[in-house]
């Protein structure tokens, strides 16, 4: 029983895992890829640590397979974050088919979006005398 | 040869498309992506090989190796985005 359900973890897994490298290699730009690799990637290798964690039934193991798979869950979205802002701050531009870039009016050429650098805008002087 | 161990060889399967997207490129930032998905597939493959060789500790390869994942990806966008773009 514990063995069907490990083996069907693993299969899904990697499936999934085969599904973001299909992507890696199909997508037409840099933006859709990282789409796939970082979250069909991240549930490919998510699926297999639960695996392990399942197939084991130990504490110890459960514990580290469970916290590594808690790690890429909280690292995967970070990195996929700067990678796309640096690639985006770099020029590397959306395909054709992408008609909305929300970013568009707010680049500038040093480097810092737009909404970074305006200042708070003051309040207002209080006037109870 | 046992179904983990098909599993293991399958999943060898997915890392010439990231290599391919490793060396085509065609810019620097995608070039990060196929090496971000080579090291994930290096992540389940360690973690695979820990249901079929019974050895726990390929576990802590696993959590080491998406540490140095992570910062690598941290890193190469740090460079890219200080760099420029310069077409490659």
């Amino acid at each position: 029983m514990v063995d069907v359900l490990v083996y069907a973890l693993v299969s899904v897994g990697i499936f999934f895992l085969f599904i973001a490298a299909i992507g890696v290699v199909r997508m037409p730009d840099l933006y859709n890829r990282m789409h796939a690799t970082s979250k069909a990637g991240t549930l490919g290798v998510g699926l297999i640590l639960v695996a392990v964690a399942v197939f084991y039934q130990e504490l110890s193991v459960a514990a580290r397979a469970l916290s590594a798979l808690a790690f890429i869950i909280l690292t995967a979205p970070v990195a996929a974050h700067a990678l796309g802002r640096a690639a985006y701050l770099s020029g590397v531009k959306p395909c054709r088919d992408t008609y909305i870039d929300e970013l568009a009016g707010h680049y500038q050429k040093n480097h810092k979006l737009e909404s970074i650098e305006k200042p708070a805008p003051k309040s207002p002087p209080e006037s109870n005398a | 040869m046992s179904f983990l161990e098909a599993m293991l060889l399958a999943l060898m399967l997915t890392l010439p498309f990231a290599v391919y997207r490793l060396v085509k490129g065609p810019t620097l930032p995608d070039r990060v992506v196929g090496l971000d998905l080579i090291t994930s597939v290096s992540v389940a493959m360690a973690a695979l090989y820990a249901l079929v060789s019974g050895q726990t500790a390929f576990l802590d390869v696993a959590i080491a190796l998406a540490l140095f994942a992570f910062l690598a990806t941290l890193g190469l966008a740090r460079y890219i985005e200080y760099r420029g773009h310069k077409g490659d």
